[in-house]
Parts: structure tokens; C-alpha cells; sequence
């Protein structure tokens, strides 16, 4: 055992760095220190860059495409690029789909998704809530009904970040409504621009944009875009969400949400805080760390990383409470117009004030978000601890 | 001992009930905060009217006669109402500092239209560096003939745009951070040299920064004595915490109601989730929040008018941290509860949760009161 990092993986974390510095714009940068929110472009250029050099879908075998990084890689180039003020790459694509396609998809689909994932040229988005299935997902009632060599898709998916960015959308969809809940539901791989697709934004608490609601009305999808077995979409839905908890902790951000704590506060009385959620960043870290050295073994991402995911979405929650703690009185004036839209406008108070509590509000999402931290804590209490 | 409300407060109670019943359903609030003040001249009427602006003062300065169980009573109410008319500024900070520190013809000249309807105020003390301590005030006042010429900063104020008068924290001598040295001017909205930036808050109320460039006042406008404005905003702002407490407990109890109904009725793996334990004893904690909120803040208003001054503080500060802590817990666990509708604009949860954050940021969060208590404690 060693944490000590050899000097090859010194030179590939300069490697990575210097990739950063030369490939992200300095406006993206700025966005992301100061905690405003990105546009698509931010996001786009960067994943195109990133996907240029084969480094988008870093979580990949070489087979598909993926540079195949060990445990180590992944650390330094997730840290390394959180450090660089990259924006988080966008997880439906490469950290969803992409692995749903290439475990259970065919393989004339595997040519057909991977190439458009790997460069970011393809956008993705996830339909997976309901209004009617939230934490309860397998109660979903979006239904598709074979006619022909199509399916006919009718219902509502809720929640959906980025799809008014998208260009496909996989979806949870009920195929069979005789069987058990999990057993009549398949996943199904649809196209943004189809004749009764319709995006509504919902507003959030802060005033951003960023999740909408998507109606499906008579949507005709094609038979070969169904991934795995119908009525066994349950199966990739599965993999995808246990996929999904594991990077959603969000270690390598909130390491630099602390570093910018400190940066930040002047106040004594906040030091031994800051302290404390510097704490349990560490040990975050390392049980993310153990768990992919696990990953690295062979082992699938078991249950436990459930707790990986309650304690990242409550550290991240900590992070943006302290920051607008730090700001205080100044955190009160609303200014949309800098946080969303690159106006020109200036900061009321220091510059870093504005998105201090619209930060802190909107991060609530995270422990509902992904599946929320009661649901979280039910797999591990059934599945981990037998209760 | 007697904690029951009178037959006058319930009336009252009852009355500010009605009013936010009648007035500020969620809908109507939104179409409220959209206007170009923030808030509507006819609720300020109706406020007049009903004798709300002058409840709270003695009849020697033209008020009813009640005290700071009057405002805490329609405090509640606004809170559940998440109410945007500025009585906080105007009437608790402005009108009452002017009751208990005015000379006899400003409140002739402010007080008796302020309890009319007529005027309205803004309490400017904060400055950029100043964080939470009333007395880091760097704005300076120097002597200009008989008079007085204000320069420099004030962030944060809220109802500045609307204010007719705003009173003024400045410097008039001692050194940065000295409590000694500070003067309370009484300023003309419209005042020559006086420019505001406004701007609207994350709550939905609106608020300035300052610039004073050598703005002149008169010798009249110092309120109270020369030197000796510290003490007078500091007992200024910790009634303003209680009534500010007040709010916060009316907030908590329409967001609790709120999440309760939704728990009953939300449905997911078949059943109501108020179903599932997990939630049951988070509600269960919500509604034990707000009651302590509830005591505390009874327990401050009862003591805010004592006569000495470090009762008054540690009543205030000691109310502040649980409101702090209760609006919390109470605004966290009702987003959660709501699950994604939580944090939509859509629903009416989001913004009580986003004004118990604002009130918990306001003259001192919990933790700067938890330390001011315990240094007020000790020292006894």
C-alpha cells in the first residue's frame, strides 16, 4: 500500500494540467471559480476538446475507445481539472449511456451512439422521473407500444437537466403492464428532434434554468433503438444509477469549494468550520478511493457506494452554507443578470458574493437529486447491512 | 404569570390574519414583488387604516398605546404571508428608534405622518468591511458650519428607495470599530450628494447601496446626542431581532403546514410518504423547531422593553440563535420533504425557505448571536 504517487503519474498529472490551460477558455474558467452558472458552449467546446484528445470518455475501456486509465489516472485527471477550474463534464453521455450501450447494446448500436458520446458532438439528457415516480422509479407509466418495426411512446418525464441542450434522450419506458413493476419497463434511446417531443423549463429556487419537464405525445422511436431486452430495461437502469451515485459525490469540487472557504473568510469564528468539512472531504476521498481500488479488482460498484453519495450531496451542502455564511449580509442582493446571462453588470458586494446563497440554495438538489439520501440509505441498510 | 393574548391582540391577531388571507395569496405576492417598489402604496394605506403604524408607540407620540407584543403578533401573520411592505424598516427601526431617542419636533415632524401612512424610513449601519459589527462604521461625519457634512458608504439598505428619511449611522469621532464616536443622522431621501444603487434581494425585497458625497444636514437632523448613536441603534436593531424573530416563526409555521400536507398527500411506492417513519420524526422535529422558535421569541418580546440594557441584549441575541437554528432546520427539512418540487420556484416552500436563510443573515446570524450571548453571559 502506497499513497505516494510514482513519477510517471507526476508527469501525467503536468500532462493533464497543461492540457487544461492551453484547452479551456479563460471565460469558462472564470465561471466556474466564481460560481456562475455555464452555457452550453462552455460546456461544449470543452468536451469537444477534451474528446479530440480521447480523454471525454476517461472512464472507458480501450476497446470502446477509452484511453483505459487505472484508479490513479482517474484521480489525478478528475482532481487535476477540478483544480484548472474545468466545468464538470456533463455525466449523461459519457458517465450514463455511454456504458449502458456498450455492456447491454448490440454491436451495430455500439457504431452507431459510442463515436457521437466519446466527442461530445452528440448531446445526451436522462428520462428516467415522473411526476408519479420520483424516489418510487419503477412506478413509472410512460408507456411504449409496439406497431410495426416502431414503438409508440406516450408520457411525461420530469426533472431532466439539459434537455433543452439535447439532442437524444434515453428513456425509462413501460413495455409490459400485466408484469411486476421492475419486469415490464425498457430502455429506450430517442431522438430530441422526433415529432412530439416537447421541452417546458422549470425554473428553480435560484432562478436557474437548468432541468425541464419533457412530454413524449405519440412519439414514434424506432425498434433498434431499444438497448438490451424489452421488459429488461430494468437491468441497464440498474447499472446506469449505481454508475451515476459514484461520481456524484463530487470529491474533486469540493476540494476546491474548501480551498475557496478559506480563500474567502476573514472571520476567525469560521476557521474550526472549515476545518471540520475539510475533514470529512478527506475522508470522502478516501472511501471513494477504496472503493475504486475495489472497482479496480473487478468488483462492480457495490451498494455502499450509496454512503459515498449521502456524504458528497452533504459536504457539498456545507460547502455553499459556509461560503454564504462567510459573505453575510452581502449575500442578500439578487443578481440574476451576472449569474445567468454574462451581462456586464458589477458585483453589489466583493465578488465573490453574488452567488453565494443562490449556490446554497440551489445545491439543495443534490441530496434529492440521483437518488435522495432516504433512498440512499434504505439500499444500505437492505442491501449492505441486512435490516 | 400570563401568556394568554388579550381580547384587543386576539382582535388584532385575527385582523392581520384576514389581511394576508385577503391579500397575499402566493399568486398575488408574486404579482407584488413584480411591481417597481416591491410593494403596494394601498397595504401601506390599509396598514394606517387599521392603526398597525402606530400600535406598537405610546399615546404621548401619538400611537395606541401597545408595545412589542403588538408587533410580534402582526409580524407572525406577515411572516406566514411572506409580507413585502417595509414595516421592519420603517416602523420598528425607524419609528421606534424616533420614539425612544427624538427630540420633540422630529416626532412631531417624522413620527405623527410616519403612524399617518405618510413617511417611510431606512436604518443604513452596515458598510462593506463591517460584516456584523454595529460599530466597524467608517462613513464620516465632520462639522460643516452649524451643520454637518456625511461622506462615504453604506451597503444594504433595505427600503432605501422608498424611504422619505433614512437614518444614518456615522462617524463623528474615535477610531474604526469604536462603539464611542458614533452619531445617528436623519437624512433626506432625496438629499443633494446622495446616490443609491437598488437593487432586489434573494427574498423578493429591495434594497440600496449608498454613496454619501458630502452631503449636508443641519444640526436638527442628529438624533439623539453627538457621540452617542451607538447605543441607540444597537437597542434599535436587537428590537428589530425580536420583531424580526416574530416573522420567522410565521414563516415556519406556513412551511411546516405546507410540508405536512404535502407528506399526506404525496404518494410513492403505493402509500402517502408521511408514511415512512424517516419522515414522520423529521416532521416531528419541524414542529418542535418552530415551537422553541415560538418560545423564544415570546420570551424576547416580553423582555425587549426591560430597563436594563443587557437583558434586552441577551433576549434578542438569545432568540436570534434558535431562529437561526429552528429556520434552518425547518426550511432544509421542508425542501427535502417536497423532494424536486422543493426547489422549483413554482412552489410557494422555496421562498419561505429562502427568507428563514435571509432573516438567519440579517443584524447577525446565529453563530455571531450564540457568541454575543455567551460574552453577555459571562460578563454577568
Amino acid at each position: 500500500m502506497d499513497l505516494s504517487l510514482k513519477s510517471e503519474h507526476k508527469a501525467f498529472a503536468e500532462e493533464v494540467r497543461d492540457f487544461a490551460r492551453r484547452n479551456l477558455s479563460p471565460a469558462t474558467k472564470e465561471k466556474t471559480l466564481s460560481g456562475k452558472h455555464y452555457d452550453r458552449d462552455d460546456h461544449v467546446v470543452w468536451q469537444q476538446a477534451l474528446g479530440r484528445q480521447g480523454w471525454l470518455a476517461y472512464t472507458w475501456p480501450k476497446k470502446y475507445g477509452g484511453p483505459g486509465w487505472g484508479v490513479t489516472e482517474r484521480f489525478l485527471f478528475e482532481n487535476v481539472l477540478a483544480e484548472e477550474g474545468a466545468p464538470r463534464i456533463i455525466p449523461f453521455g459519457v458517465k450514463m449511456v455511454g456504458p449502458v450501450i456498450y455492456t447491454f447494446g448490440t454491436d451495430e448500436q455500439k457504431e452507431r451512439f459510442l463515436p457521437g458520446i466519446r466527442s461530445s458532438d452528440v448531446s445526451w439528457c436522462q428520462g428516467y422521473s415522473e411526476p408519479g415516480a420520483g424516489s418510487d422509479l419503477a412506478n413509472l407509466r410512460t408507456r411504449a407500444v409496439r406497431e410495426g418495426d416502431h414503438y409508440i411512446v406516450n408520457g411525461q418525464k420530469t426533472w431532466t437537466s439539459y434537455a433543452h441542450w439535447g439532442d437524444w434522450i434515453f428513456c425509462l419506458v413501460r413495455t409490459n403492464t400485466e408484469a411486476k413493476p421492475q419486469e415490464g419497463i425498457s430502455f429506450l434511446l430517442i431522438d430530441m428532434k422526433t415529432p412530439g417531443v416537447t421541452v417546458r423549463p422549470i425554473i428553480m429556487l435560484d432562478g436557474a434554468h437548468a432541468v425541464n419537464d419533457v412530454f413524449l405525445d405519440n412519439v414514434r422511436v424506432p425498434i433498434a433503438n431499444l438497448i438490451g431486452k424489452e421488459n429488461e430495461g430494468w437491468t441497464c437502469a440498474k447499472f446506469l444509477l449505481a454508475n451515476e451515485r459514484l461520481g456524484i459525490a463530487e470529491v474533486p469540487a469540493s476540494k476546491r469549494g474548501v480551498g475557496m472557504l478559506r480563500a474567502i473568510s476573514d472571520d476567525p469564528s469560521m476557521a474550526e468550520r472549515i476545518a471540520d468539512v475539510d475533514l470529512q472531504v478527506q475522508a470522502l476521498e478516501m472511501s471513494e478511493l477504496r472503493a475504486l481500488s475495489t472497482m479496480a479488482l473487478g468488483g462492480a460498484p457495490g451498494p455502499e457506494v450509496s454512503t459515498l453519495k449521502v456524504r458528497g450531496s452533504e459536504i457539498q451542502q456545507r460547502i455553499a452554507e459556509l461560503a454564504m455564511e462567510a459573505v453575510g449580509e452581502y449575500a442578500a442582493p439578487y443578481q440574476p443578470g451576472m449569474l445567468f446571462h454574462d451581462t456586464n453588470e458589477t458585483p453589489v458586494g466583493p465578488d465573490h458574493a453574488p452567488p453565494a446563497a443562490p449556490r446554497y440554495f440551489n445545491m439543495r438538489k443534490t441530496s434529492i437529486y440521483g437518488g435522495s439520501t432516504e433512498i440512499q440509505k434504505n439500499i444500505v441498510s437492505k442491501m449492505v447491512l441486512g435490516l | 404569570m400570563d401568556l394568554s393574548l388579550s381580547d384587543e391582540q386576539k382582535q388584532l391577531q385575527e385582523q392581520a390574519e384576514r389581511f394576508v388571507r385577503d391579500k397575499y395569496a402566493f399568486d398575488a405576492r408574486r404579482k407584488i414583488a413584480a411591481t417597481d417598489r416591491g410593494w403596494l402604496p394601498e397595504n401601506w394605506a390599509q396598514f394606517a387604516e387599521l392603526g398597525w403604524l402606530g400600535m406598537s408607540f405610546s399615546e404621548d407620540d401619538g400611537g395606541y398605546g401597545g408595545g412589542p407584543i403588538e408587533t410580534m403578533i402582526v409580524m407572525e401573520q406577515f411572516g406566514k404571508g411572506l409580507v413585502l411592505e417595509p414595516f421592519l424598516p420603517t416602523v420598528v427601526l425607524g419609528g421606534g428608534m424616533i420614539a425612544r431617542s427624538g427630540s420633540k419636533s422630529q416626532k412631531e415632524a417624522l413620527l405623527a405622518p410616519m403612524i399617518e401612512g405618510k413617511k417611510q424610513f431606512a436604518l443604513a449601519w452596515l458598510e462593506r468591511q463591517s460584516r456584523y459589527n454595529l460599530a466597524d462604521v467608517s462613513l464620516k461625519a465632520t462639522k460643516e458650519g452649524a451643520g454637518w457634512s456625511l461622506s462615504g458608504h453604506k451597503g444594504v439598505v433595505y427600503n432605501a428607495a422608498s424611504a422619505d428619511h433614512i437614518i444614518v449611522l456615522a462617524r463623528t469621532a474615535g477610531s474604526a470599530r469604536e462603539p464611542k464616536g458614533l452619531t445617528l443622522f436623519i437624512v433626506d431621501g432625496k438629499a443633494k450628494g446622495l446616490t443609491r444603487r437598488d437593487y432586489p434581494t434573494q427574498d423578493s425585497l429591495r434594497a440600496s447601496e449608498l454613496t454619501f458625497d458630502k452631503v449636508s444636514v443641519g444640526a436638527d437632523a442628529v438624533l439623539g446626542k453627538v457621540d452617542e448613536g451607538f447605543g441607540i441603534v444597537e437597542d434599535g436593531v436587537d428590537r428589530a431581532i425580536v420583531a424580526l424573530c416574530a416573522e420567522a416563526t410565521g414563516c415556519m409555521d406556513a412551511i411546516n403546514a405546507a410540508t405536512l400536507e404535502y407528506i399526506k398527500t404525496r404518494k410513492q411506492f403505493g402509500v402517502a410518504i408521511g408514511k415512512f417513519q424517516v419522515l414522520q420524526h423529521r416532521m416531528v422535529d419541524c414542529f418542535t423547531n418552530a415551537q422553541e422558535a415560538r418560545s423564544m421569541t415570546l420570551m424576547a418580546s416580553l423582555k425587549i422593553d426591560d430597563k436594563d440594557p443587557v437583558v434586552r441584549a441577551k433576549a434578542a441575541s438569545g432568540a436570534k440563535v434558535q431562529i437561526g437554528k429552528s429556520g434552518k432546520f425547518c426550511g432544509q427539512s421542508a425542501v427535502q420533504m417536497h423532494g424536486g418540487m422543493g426547489v422549483t420556484d413554482e412552489l410557494s416552500v422555496s421562498h419561505y425557505f429562502k427568507r428563514l436563510t435571509m432573516i438567519d443573515l440579517m443584524f447577525g446570524n446565529q453563530q455571531h448571536h450564540l457568541t454575543r450571548y455567551s460574552n453577555l453571559a459571562m460578563a454577568a
